[in-house]
């Protein structure tokens, strides 16, 4: 059912739903249901059901403004409708001119991280420094701890920044790897092929 | 065909093939950036320019495209080398097989996510710093202006002054050697310095020593020593010219 949109309320999850709206409009990040309730003062139960609400109130469609479920969190956008027009005004800084390399060692960092840089070079074939340093100042990755040991390599981890430029609620949403590329066997057999082509 | 003539136009490098080796082996190009790939594609290109199989040009290219390789390959798996010669043949085809596969992977997600950038291109939202923490009021116990004003009064007193006199040294001034000098010297054509300056203290003596020095410069004296340490002879200026003029007179 379609709930109209009324600019006066009396219910509480209403008055709830207007509190949460004026948080989303404020934050550049997004705020996860348990920060909504400690700035809210109310519970998280009550403040899902009231973000139900404001989601069916600022959906694709409905309003220029959608609200989105995104990096662990709540935040809202501009609805897809209007992308052009804001492409016209807005950077996109951030995903801008991302090369080949830089997905691969960002796919890397997101299915393996943490990650250190020499373990992306072993699977990448190619050093990593200049890529990883890229990712960094774009905000895409972010140094998580050191490999065990003294003088051990710094490790690297995706941000929610990532997560939010590429429209996932979290890194469980990305596709398994199993399901992604050839199995080791069947490279082995394509190998194979070739050495037993090769004359003797 | 000249193989070291080849040009390269990669990411890392632009120029001749044989200036990459060069850079290559003088450590001044690190050869992981280099796309050994891209100097491949580049000879194949000018081959098949030419239309025509060089051999010998071919030969070349291989052994150093090899080398290249095993250079590149040895220094991105510094700990590894070892390792993988340790290993059956069988069993180095098979994690050769699951470092492809790996890369494999690697490279399918990444084309998932730019398959994924590109579906969530028309997604804009507003970017900006972490809001601002809640401000933490900081509580100080109350203060009296005047215990402030107490403390300041004792930095500001005047520190008492620090006594020099350990530095002090006597140095006696230059000139009064060189007026007991030139007396000496109206007196006798020749002195002996360490004779003169016996039972000084040793600023005293160095101070005569430049005195005599100032004479010598000045044309005043002539200085003498047999041997190192030997005594030094001081003799009136005029002497050693009469003695030269005694000379000159005679050889001529």
């Amino acid at each position: 059912m379609d709930r109209p949109l009324r600019l006066i309320t009396a219910s509480p999850v209403d008055r709830l739903a207007m509190t949460l709206e004026a948080l989303l409009v404020v934050a550049s990040q997004p705020l996860s249901a348990e920060d909504l309730a400690v700035a809210a003062d109310d519970d998280v139960e009550r403040v899902e059901t009231a973000l139900r609400l404001v989601a069916d109130r600022f959906a694709e469609g409905r309003s220029g403004i959608v609200l989105e479920h995104v990096a662990g969190g709540w935040a809202f956008r501009a609805s897809r409708e209007a992308a052009e027009a804001c492409g016209r005004l807005f950077e996109r800084p951030i995903e801008r001119g991302l090369s080949a390399p830089a997905l691969e060692t960002l796919a890397i960092v997101a299915y393996l991280g943490p990650v250190s840089r020499p373990e992306i070079a072993r699977i990448r074939g190619v050093a990593a420094d200049s890529v990883v340093s890229g990712l960094l100042e774009r905000g895409l990755i972010a140094e998580a701890g050191r490999e065990d040991g003294a003088g051990g390599a710094i490790r690297y981890r995706t941000t929610p920044l990532f997560e939010r430029v590429f429209g996932l609620e979290s890194l469980s949403q990305l596709p398994r790897l199993d399901d992604l590329g050839e199995s080791t066997d069947e490279i082995r057999t394509r190998l194979e092929t070739v050495a037993e082509r090769r004359p003797a | 065909m000249i193989v070291r003539e080849l040009e390269l136009d990669l990411d890392a490098f632009e120029g001749p093939f044989d200036l990459l080796l060069t850079l290559v082996l003088k450590e001044e190009l690190d050869l992981a950036e280099v796309d050994v790939a891209g100097i491949v594609v580049a000879f194949v290109e000018r081959l098949a320019e030419r239309g025509e199989l060089d051999l010998e040009a071919c030969g070349e290219f291989l052994v150093l495209v090899a080398a290249l390789l095993e250079l590149k390959a040895r220094g991105l798996f510094p700990d590894e080398e070892a390792e993988l010669a340790d290993l059956e043949p069988e069993e180095a085809a098979e994690e050769l097989a699951r470092r492809l596969a790996e890369y494999r992977r690697a490279k399918e997600a990444a084309a998932w996510l730019a398959e994924r950038l590109e579906g969530e291109g028309n997604r804009f939202f507003r970017l900006g710093p972490a809001p601002l923490a809640p401000k933490v009021e900081r509580r100080l116990a109350d203060q009296e202006p005047e215990s402030l004003a107490v403390a300041l009064r004792l930095l500001a007193a005047e520190p008492p002054s620090v006594s020099l006199a350990h530095l002090e040294l006597r140095f006696p001034p230059v000139s009064q050697f060189l007026e007991r000098f030139r007396a000496l010297l109206s007196r006798r054509r020749v002195f002996d310095l360490d004779a003169e300056v016996e039972g000084m203290s040793r600023i005293e003596q160095a101070v005569a020593f430049l005195a005599l020095l100032e004479l010598r410069r000045s044309d005043e004296v002539a200085l003498e020593q047999g041997a190192p340490f030997a005594p030094i002879r001081v003799s009136r200026a005029e002497a050693v010219d009469e003695r030269r003029d005694e000379w000159i007179a005679r050889s001529a």
